[in-house]
């Protein structure tokens, strides 16, 4: 069964889109979970829908448009952040139905085809064509190529960024080159996971290996792991039982969680134990 | 003898109002200046401001352009729960512009360990920063103020949450880094600092400095700073000398 499994050129591609992905997410995601922006990472991906009907109804490549809503409104947010009088949790919220809001109205007034929305919610990975494969490849290598030579860098400015600051280190630069990325990130992934996919795997591996470690590099690959692990078990399911790729890699990334929390606290138990009796 | 850093003239403020008015202060190389003051009355505007983290309204402030501060925060405005060692967190001490992408060596991290020895941590250089105690989690901001070996030290409010025994301790060490450093000491509390110090800056929206540790409670509010000389020791009692009667 698994070698009919691995014939098909489609699943070829979406297992190589769930490496990638695996790994951009594990990087990005990391990101997010630990400087706390998972809000603000829906709210983007969330916005970007707005710029998916505009491109729809203008007529171009919806995905450009949904890139420039994305960075827009991640970029937005960011600067907003600056000014402390904001509640930024409500903007976020307003971002996010706006960009829901007029992503519905344009798909609507646009004539003629009109594209699944459960398709954008929950993706295709089944789908990928080679095209969308070169663009995760290159959004790949823009993460590695930040992340690999200035990772401590990273990871000190989102710890503590007002220390960074003091170091007098472009603190701001990055955190908008950072915040770039992870729109970037969300809205590319979209077409291929769906908003509701992007986020899980943005934050669902991060958090299964969060249990295991506080070196966020040793995060990042636990990450890659469990990302990559869930998707390939969900595409499995999702082949054995005729059931849609996206939910099942998401509940597939859950049960992992699940799975790590257990193993987690059976360890810890024994690790008492054994040192109750010493 | 050559300054580390010159404040010349530098106001501040929030909004309408000036938090800091025309404030003077030169840091020499072996200075080891208390900063004292009212709350409220500007002593971590001044830093701020030294540190590069606010822009002065007004003034000049003039450093060497190579110049190494480490500096402790008066609040820690972290995420504890953020996922990082107590290494990791005294190593963030030695990035500096023009090393960003600097890798961590050997002699980094055996003075991490060193710095940590300093400061009484070296058990605890694997745990994680959330699962400290906030007296533990101070002494190892302290470590990352002290790893890269800086010129001037700036300690906002060092002994916060620290218990008495690593009060002691803490002034111990500091008298023996002011041999190489110069140090600037902000308390609120002058009672615990005076003994250390060399001299006094008095800070209630101006500044005053006071070129002793010898500081009575009527030179205080002639420099309008009014502060309490009693310590809160085991017994309350009077650090400093009254003027005769």
């Amino acid at each position: 069964m698994i070698t009919g499994f691995l014939s098909y050129g489609f699943i070829q591609n979406a297992l190589l889109a769930s490496l990638m992905g695996s790994i951009t997410a594990g990087v990005i995601g990391t990101y997010i979970v630990a400087r706390r922006m998972v809000f603000i990472t829906g709210g983007i991906t969330h916005a970007s829908f707005g710029g998916l009907g505009l491109g729809y109804f203008i007529g171009i490549n919806p995905l450009i448009g949904a890139a420039v809503f994305g960075l827009l409104s991640g970029l937005g947010v960011e600067y907003l952040s600056k000014y402390h009088k904001i509640r930024e949790d409500s903007v976020i919220a307003m971002i996010w139905s706006f960009g829901m809001a007029i992503g519905i109205i344009f798909i609507y007034l646009t004539p003629g085809y009109a594209p699944n929305l459960m398709s954008y919610l929950f993706g295709n990975i089944l789908s990928v064509s080679s095209g969308d494969l070169w663009t995760m490849a290159g959004l790949m290598l823009v993460v590695l190529v930040l992340f690999v030579p200035f990772f401590r860098l990273i990871q000190y400015i989102t710890f503590d960024e007002d220390f960074a600051r003091t170091s007098r280190i472009p603190v701001t630069l990055f955190k908008y080159l950072l915040i770039g990325l992870v729109s970037l990130t969300a809205v590319l992934y979209i077409r291929i996971a769906g908003i509701i996919l992007v986020l899980s795997l943005l934050t669902i591996p991060q958090n299964s290996a969060l249990l295991f470690s506080n070196n966020l590099r040793k995060i990042i690959f636990l990450s890659i792991i469990f990302g990559f692990t869930g998707s390939v078990s969900g595409l499995i399911f999702s082949y054995t039982l005729n059931i849609p790729s996206g939910a099942s890699i998401i509940f597939s990334l859950i049960i992992l969680y699940l799975l790590a929390s257990i193993i987690r606290t059976l360890s810890v138990s024994r690790r008492k134990n054994l040192a109750d009796r010493h | 003898m050559e300054s580390l850093i010159e404040l010349r003239e530098v106001s501040f403020g929030y909004a309408e109002e000036k938090v800091i008015d025309g404030v003077n202060l030169i840091i020499r190389p072996s200075d080891f200046i208390g900063m004292i003051g009212p709350n409220g009355g500007g002593k971590s505007t001044i830093i701020k401001i030294i540190m590069g983290l606010l822009v002065p309204w007004s003034g000049t402030i003039t450093f060497p352009p190579d110049i190494n501060i480490g500096y402790l925060p008066q609040y820690q405005e972290f995420d504890s729960r953020f996922p990082i060692s107590v290494e990791e967190v005294v190593l963030s001490g030695l990035l500096k512009k023009g090393r960003i992408a600097a890798r961590v060596k050997r002699p980094d991290r055996e003075k991490a360990a060193r710095v940590l020895n300093l400061v009484g941590m070296q058990a605890y250089a694997r745990r994680s920063i959330g699962e400290l105690s906030g007296g533990q989690m101070q002494r190892v901001f302290i470590g990352r103020a002290l790893i890269s070996d800086p010129d001037l030290l700036i300690l906002d409010e060092p002994v916060t949450y620290v218990d008495n025994r690593f009060e002691q301790e803490l002034y111990q060490l500091l008298e023996a880094i002011n041999r190489s450093t110069a140090i600037l000491l902000v308390s609120h509390d002058v009672g615990q600092i005076v003994s250390s110090v060399r001299t006094i800056a008095c800070v209630n929206r101006h500044l005053h400095y006071h070129p002793s540790n010898k500081i009575t409670e009527e030179i205080l509010a002639s420099y309008n700073c009014p502060i309490d000389l009693i310590t809160h020791g085991h017994v309350p009692h009077r650090v400093l000398p009254t003027h005769p009667q």
